[in-house]
Formats: structure tokens, C-alpha cells, sequence
């Protein structure tokens, strides 16, 4: 069975503006894709540990000593707007 | 001499030091190959003619006063265009990074300078190295150079085209969940995936961040880890870097395989695999056996799982790694009265459907009250695949597999299924699950004349004895066979 989901709702928490065509579209693929993905459930992993590295590490330490960074100017050069040294945006709440 | 486009670097290095072949020379054969190729593969996105001849002549100097920095000096490379390179525009294959010029170099830009290589360009990819096909690329898909109406693999697709074609004597890609050896097996060169941790991802734009692994192409598998050499090693701008001693890549090379245990992995080499592909994998076999490895069937169950794993964590991953692009700090900006507007347009317009379909997939499987059913889940999916391997390497020094299930398809034939796209990664996902390297080695063309390649997996930080059984593989298959488009009829018309 395609497992149903609210893509409406999904789309909006990854901020993707979409049509409602290209809703429907993603939501029925989706949906055929996490059937196959489901099958990872079959598995039985009660008390297994998960992975996501395969040499055992626990914290990556450096030595706290004070390094360069990149100028902040080559940071901004790449920015879409810019200004005084911050990178620029249209309003964050809108005219209300 | 024949081309020196053609060559090894292995060869291109002893004709440098023998006095035969300068780096100017070696560089301008490369891009006068991909000047006459190109029109045919796209391979490339950038290529850096200015910055690679003004290389050339630095390294053509160094070396007449002495300073050698060692196989690479003065070899010229080409990188995806998902490793960061200072002052070169750097995409992804993607509009939302349209026109970015990184402000620092990828780790491993830095090393390969160091090393004395010679950058020709950055290479075309399937966007964010999502795809196993090339054709996810914003800027247009690349062409097979053995057949240009079929694809290439992806996603380093055009990595592996250019070492292929001659427009490069190596090259870098990353592998995720297979984009080095899909790719390098559907092109018949040699691809390789190091060990996660072994090679920094610091400059890397990041794909799926537990999974994403840099690591190499080549026309022999000693070029592979001669690359390898240069770029591996602890770098302190990587939290998963490995600390502590490199292993000694090089150091049992010629050995052979007499002695060793090889298993043949059941569940990668029978369901789904296309007979031709099987054939050459049998053969190869053989050949082993007859070289003196003792070579035994190996079942690993939770192999079958590996792909269902591998979509719920890359996408997941994916989805928080891109949240980055969202038109403030680099890249594309569309239209919108309010920053949330602004920002889900850009993303919206930026992003490829590939990359919005992972996105979507991700953001779900991470979102409230799914997160252990789903990503939770396929991480401790992940734990058991590990373990079975584990447990194999008791008995067996390396497993093998066919690298892909098929050879080349046409381009056009899987954009419409994902699910039968991601099918082309089967083979190769469970070592990016489980961490551990592997290699891909040309065997065989198949009836169509389109390359087969040859898997070769070991323990984690097993690269030893990884390069050891490929090395024997490769003189096996005796593979000499070159790329249409990197024949001389095409190339001298």
C-alpha cells in the first residue's frame, strides 16, 4: 500500500513553494517510494544501536587556540544582497 | 609516443622524470582531447584552460629546479563540481548555487596543490550528486563515451567520462551510495571509495553527511591509489575525520592473491543482475581461483534491506544538509514580499525535481512522530548490515560483487521511475552503509561493447588489502579496451 502523506504540510516545513499539480505529483511518488523504503521495519532491531560511523569515535577535540577565519568581505561577495558587513533580506514579518 | 592524453599516470610521471614529456605538454594534450570531445560528452562544466597551463608551467619549473612533489607533479585532474575551488565557480550541478565562487578551497584542492597536480576543470554530476545517470544535472546531461546514446552513471558521471576520454589522466568524485564505482564500472575505469573518515569532506557540499566519501578515478588501479595517497589522512576542519595512522595503500600492491579467501556476495550477484554482467563476474573468478584465492559463496541477508535503508537516511540527511540554500548567503534569490516567502521561492526555482523529491522525502521521515519509525530505524538497519559484514571478514579477506547490475542504459530510459533509477545503486550502497572502502575494476565489454566492472570490498581501513586484490584483478582481466570517443579516429579526424 502507498503510504499516504500530507504533502501540503511537508512541503511547507522544507519552505518549497509548489503548485498544487506538482503537490500531487511529489505526494503519489513519495508514496511509492517509502512503501519500498518500509520494508526497513521488517526487521527486527529492538537493542540494536544505530551506525553513522564505522570507526568507533566519541567527540572530535581540537586544541583551543584562537585561528583565522575568512574575511567577512569575501564571505558577503557571494551573497545575493548585501550591506554594511550583514547580508540583506526582505522583511521577516511582512507589512501587518 | 602515442597520445600522452592516453596515458597512465604511472607512465606520464616516468616520462616527466626520463626528460620525454613536460607537464605543458601532457596539459595541452589533455584539453586539446577535451576541446574535440567535448561537443560530444559534457563531461565538463568548467574547464580551467588559463588556470591549467599557468599550473603546467609552475610544475614544469619546479621540477627543472629540483622540486618534486612527488607521482603527481604535474599531472593534470579534473574535479566534481561539488569540491570547493577557490576563485573557480563551484555549482553542484545546480541553479540555486548558479554563478558561486567558493571563497576557500575543499581540503582536498589544498592537498592536490600540494601534490603538485595540474586542475583542468570541474566535472558535470547529477545535482547535489543526487542520481545514477548524469541526467540530474541543471546544466545538461553527459554522454557515455563508448556509446553517447547511453549514460554515463552518476552521479561523478562526468569525472569518470573525462578519465575515460582522455581529458583527464584522473579525476575525484564522491560516493554516496555508489556515485565513484557506478559511474567509473559504466565508463571501464577504475573507481574507488575510500573508507568513511579517511579522506577530509571539509569544502565537500554535502550530500547525505554519514554516507558522502571523496575518493578517485583512473585508468589503472596503481593511479587509484597513487591519488588516493595524495588526498587521505586526518584534517582537523573534519569532526568524522580519522585520526592516526594512514593505511599503507601501496604496500602489498603486487602481492597476488594466492592464499587469500574471497566470497562472492549471493545476494549482490544473483536477483536483478544482468547475465552478461554475471558472466564476466564469474570469469573473473575463476581467474582468481586459478591465481590461487580460494574464492566461497557469502550470504548476507540484510543486504536485500540495504536500499530501503539508504532512501530514509540520504534523504533525510539531504534535507537538513540543503536547508543552507535558501537565498541568503550564496547563490540563486527569486521574488518574495517576506524572507519565508523569499525563501521558498528561491528554493522552489533553484531546486532540480530529483533534489525537491529528497528534500520532501526527508523533511517527512525527519518530521514529528516519524523520526525513529524511519531515519532511527534505517540507522540501526545499518548496525545489522555492519555486523554481517563483520562477521563475513572473519572468514573471508574481501567480498566481491558486480559493481552495477547492468552496463550503460540509454539516456531517457529510467528519468520517469525513480524507483528503477535508484535500482542502479543496489550493488554498491551496503559499504556506504557500513563505512567501509571498495573498488570498482574494468573486467569485460559486454555484447552491446559497453564496459563491466567488478566490485571489490574490504574492513574498514582495509585499503591494503583492497588495492592488493584489485591490482591482481586488473592483470586477470588484462582490460585494455578504450573508450569510441578516445580513439584516434575520432580524435585525428
Amino acid at each position: 500500500m502507498p503510504v499516504e502523506i500530507d504533502i501540503a504540510k511537508v512541503a511547507s516545513l522544507a519552505r518549497i513553494a509548489l503548485s498544487e499539480e506538482e503537490l500531487r505529483q511529489y505526494g503519489e511518488q513519495l508514496g511509492a517510494i517509502l512503501e519500498h523504503a518500509e520494508r526497513v521495519q521488517q526487521l527486527p532491531t529492538e537493542g540494536i544501536p544505530p551506525t553513522s560511523h564505522p570507526v568507533p569515535m566519541t567527540n572530535a577535540f581540537r586544541d583551543d587556540v584562537v585561528t583565522g577565519s575568512l574575511p567577512a568581505e569575501d564571505i558577503l561577495a557571494g551573497a545575493p544582497e548585501a550591506e554594511d558587513g550583514y547580508f540583506r533580506v526582505p522583511p521577516v514579518l511582512g507589512d501587518s | 609516443m602515442s597520445d600522452p592524453a592516453d596515458l597512465t599516470i604511472k607512465a606520464a610521471g616516468a616520462a616527466m622524470r626520463a626528460g620525454e614529456l613536460t607537464s605543458v605538454d601532457l596539459t595541452e594534450a589533455v584539453l586539446e582531447r577535451a576541446r574535440i570531445t567535448e561537443s560530444h560528452l559534457h563531461a565538463f562544466l568548467t574547464l580551467d584552460q588559463a588556470g591549467a597551463k599557468a599550473g603546467a608551467v609552475a610544475a614544469d619549473a619546479a621540477l627543472a629546479a629540483g622540486e618534486d612533489a612527488g607521482p603527481l607533479h604535474g599531472i593534470p585532474i579534473a574535479l566534481k563540481d561539488n569540491m570547493c575551488t577557490k576563485g573557480i565557480e563551484t555549482t553542484a550541478s545546480s541553479q540555486i548555487l548558479s554563478g558561486w565562487i567558493p571563497p576557500y578551497n575543499a581540503t582536498v584542492v589544498d592537498r592536490l596543490d600540494t601534490a603538485g597536480a595540474v586542475i583542468v576543470g570541474k566535472t558535470n554530476l547529477d545535482e547535489f550528486a543526487m542520481g545514477s545517470s548524469t541526467e540530474n544535472s541543471a546544466y545538461g546531461t553527459t554522454r557515455n563515451p563508448w556509446d553517447t546514446d547511453t549514460v554515463p552513471g552518476g552521479s561523478s558521471g562526468g569525472s569518470a567520462a573525462a578519465v575515460a576520454a582522455g581529458s583527464a589522466l584522473g579525476a575525484f568524485g564522491s560516493d554516496t551510495g555508489g556515485s565513484i564505482r557506478q559511474p567509473a564500472a559504466l565508463c571501464g575505469v577504475v573507481g574507488m571509495k575510500p573508507t568513511y573518515g579517511l579522506v577530509s569532506r571539509y569544502g565537500l557540499i554535502a550530500f547525505a553527511s554519514s554516507l558522502d566519501q571523496i575518493g578517485p578515478f583512473a585508468r589503472s588501479v596503481d593511479d587509484a591509489a597513487v591519488l588516493l595517497e595524495a588526498i587521505a589522512g586526518f584534517d582537523i576542519h573534519d569532526a568524522t575525520s580519522i585520526r592516526g595512522d594512514v593505511p599503507n595503500i601501496r604496500g602489498s600492491l603486487n602481492s597476488g592473491v594466492a592464499g587469500l579467501k574471497v566470497g562472492i556476495v549471493t545476494e549482490l550477484s544473483t536477483t536483478g543482475i544482468d547475465p552478461e554482467v554475471r558472466a564476466a563476474v564469474d570469469q573473473t573468478l575463476a581467474g582468481l581461483s586459478d591465481a590461487g584465492a580460494e574464492v566461497v559463496d557469502v550470504s548476507l541477508p540484510s543486504c536485500e534491506y540495504g536500499l530501503s535503508a539508504y532512501y530514509l537516511i540520504a534523504p533525510a540527511e539531504c534535507s537538513a544538509n540543503l536547508a543552507r540554500f535558501d537565498g541568503v548567503r550564496f547563490g540563486l534569490r527569486a521574488g518574495g514580499a517576506t524572507t519565508e516567502e523569499m525563501m521558498a521561492a528561491t528554493r522552489a526555482e533553484g531546486f532540480g525535481p530529483e533534489v525537491i523529491r529528497r528534500i520532501l522525502l526527508g523533511t517527512y521521515a525527519l518530521s514529528a512522530g516519524y523520526y525513529d519509525a524511519f531515519y532511527g530505524q534505517a540507522q540501526r538497519v545499518r548496525t545489522l548490515i555492519r555486523r554481517q559484514f563483520a562477521a563475513a571478514y572473519e572468514d573471508v579477506d574481501v567480498l566481491v560483487a558486480p559493481t552495477s547490475p547492468t552496463t550503460a542504459f540509454p539516456i531517457g530510459e529510467r528519468t520517469a521511475d525513480p524507483i528503477a533509477m535508484y535500482y542502479a545503486d543496489v550493488c554498491t550502497i551496503p559499504v556506504n552503509l557500513t563505512g567501509d572502502p571498495a573498488i570498482s575494476v574494468p573486467v569485460e565489454l559486454d555484447s552491446k561493447g559497453l564496459p563491466i566492472g567488478f566490485q571489490v570490498m574490504a574492513p574498514a581501513l582495509g585499503e591494503e588489502r583492497l588495492f592488493q586484490v584489485a591490482k591482481a584483478v586488473e592483470d586477470i582481466a588484462g582490460f585494455t579496451a578504450r573508450a569510441s570517443l578516445a580513439t584516434s579516429e575520432v580524435v585525428q579526424p
